[in-house]
């Protein structure tokens, strides 16, 4: 996992969507174990406070949950959670920003589409 | 459980070292202590540690007086930037001795430490280079497992990969024994993501103790044309001020939510470091 720990957001969402993009690519299975606040405490030198804020944020979504004694594992369907809620937040994400860059440089609509359908073609 | 720092005020001839400070440092979290040279930092770790005893004010040690109580003083271990120990003492006797003192001692720890760090235990702690001094002392204030453990300047000296090893090993030993531990140090940008909570002093005064997340979602600078921005800032906590070129930067510690920024200007969140210079800067 890579931080950027200048970067504009706060550590503990930084880890929380570090372990998300991880449980998403398939890093860590579904019903398997992720590693524990020690382990990525150290490993990443981060307070394991907010390690544990950053995990807990994947509990509240249901994309892991504890194992009394073992540790987290990553819940059942949390890949198709996880890409449910990375739909829903495309538009905000990536739509949004791009008009709005796209408004500064007096870039229209159908120049927008243009770029798109002639990236697609690469 | 806590310790409690009341209206703590020490003067050094006519010049007051610490003004008033009263401040908390709470129990099983990781503290940073910043402050920039002769801010008081020392100053105030002798006090808590019982090796300066005529101030102004209270310190409480779980609810005991910190002073010349030797139950209280059992809690809390001082590694100093100052030398402590005889110089001809070899770090294998410095650590049978803090042994005696703190019972919880982990000597297993110690010994796999000095392993790690490569460190000669059978030198005298005057025989070592500034590097493995800083070492040697800090082995034996993680070791004492202290309740309260305090480390003032722990990686003077250390090289990159040594400074890392001793930030793992706070961590570790941390989730091993959660306690708490304080961090004074210059190094802010590499310390910053160990921390949980943040203390700033500044010429003797406390002027901020928050969680390190806290004071961060308050920092943020500005920028834009010099007008709009001071228009923008008129009612707000600015902390510091940069130009670059025609453009105006304001820094900012609040604790309200911006809700109507002009759309010419631009926020963007600031570092702790950042926010430690600025906030302890001289033109204010």
């Amino acid at each position: 996992m890579a931080f950027d720990f200048n970067s504009e957001r706060p550590i503990y969402l930084q880890i929380a969507s570090e372990l998300e993009d991880s449980i998403f690519t398939g890093v860590y299975p579904e019903e398997t174990q992720i590693p524990s606040t020690t382990e990525l405490s150290v490993t990443l030198k981060i307070n394991p406070a907010t390690v544990l804020k950053g995990m807990n944020l994947l509990v509240d979504e249901n994309i892991i949950y504890k194992k009394r004694g073992l540790g987290m594992f990553v819940t059942t369907g949390a890949v198709e959670r996880i890409r449910a809620k990375r739909q829903k937040n495309f538009y905000d994400s990536f739509i949004l920003p791009l008009l709005s860059e796209a408004e500064k440089l007096g870039l229209e609509e159908k120049d927008i589409i243009n770029l798109i359908e002639g990236g697609k073609e690469k | 459980m806590s310790i409690e720092i009341k209206n703590v005020t020490k003067t050094f001839g006519k010049v007051k070292a610490l003004d008033g400070i009263s401040l908390v440092f709470e129990e099983e979290k990781i503290y940073g202590l910043l402050g920039r040279n002769g801010a008081g930092k020392s100053t105030l770790l002798n006090i808590i540690s019982n090796r300066l005893i005529k101030y102004d004010g209270e310190v409480l040690i779980d609810g005991e007086t910190s002073v010349e109580n030797d139950r209280a003083q059992s809690k809390v271990f001082l590694m100093s930037e100052v030398d402590t120990y005889p110089n001809a003492m070899k770090c294998k006797d410095i650590l049978k001795w803090i042994k005696e003192f703190y019972p919880e001692a982990d000597l297993n720890l110690a010994d796999s430490l000095i392993e790690k760090f490569q460190l000669d235990k059978k030198k005298s702690i005057g025989s070592l280079s500034t590097g493995y001094k800083t070492i040697m002392k800090f082995i034996a204030a993680i070791c004492s497992n202290a309740k309260y453990t305090f480390l003032d300047e722990p990686i003077l000296g250390l090289d990159a990969n040594h400074r890392e090893l001793v930030y793992k090993t706070v961590l570790e030993s941390y989730s091993e024994n959660p306690r708490t531990i304080v961090i004074s140090t210059h190094i802010i940008e590499e310390v910053a993501s160990l921390l949980e909570e943040v203390v700033i002093i500044n010429e003797g005064s406390l002027i901020e103790t928050d969680s390190v997340e806290n004071l961060l979602s308050r920092g943020f600078s500005v920028s834009g044309k010099a007008g709009e921005i001071d228009e923008f800032i008129k009612d707000k906590n600015v902390i510091g001020t940069d130009f670059v070129g025609s453009v105006k930067i304001a820094y900012i510690l609040g604790d309200e939510n911006i809700d109507s920024l002009p759309a010419s200007l631009e926020i963007t969140p600031i570092n702790l470091q950042k926010l430690f210079i600025e906030l302890t800067g001289e033109e204010k």
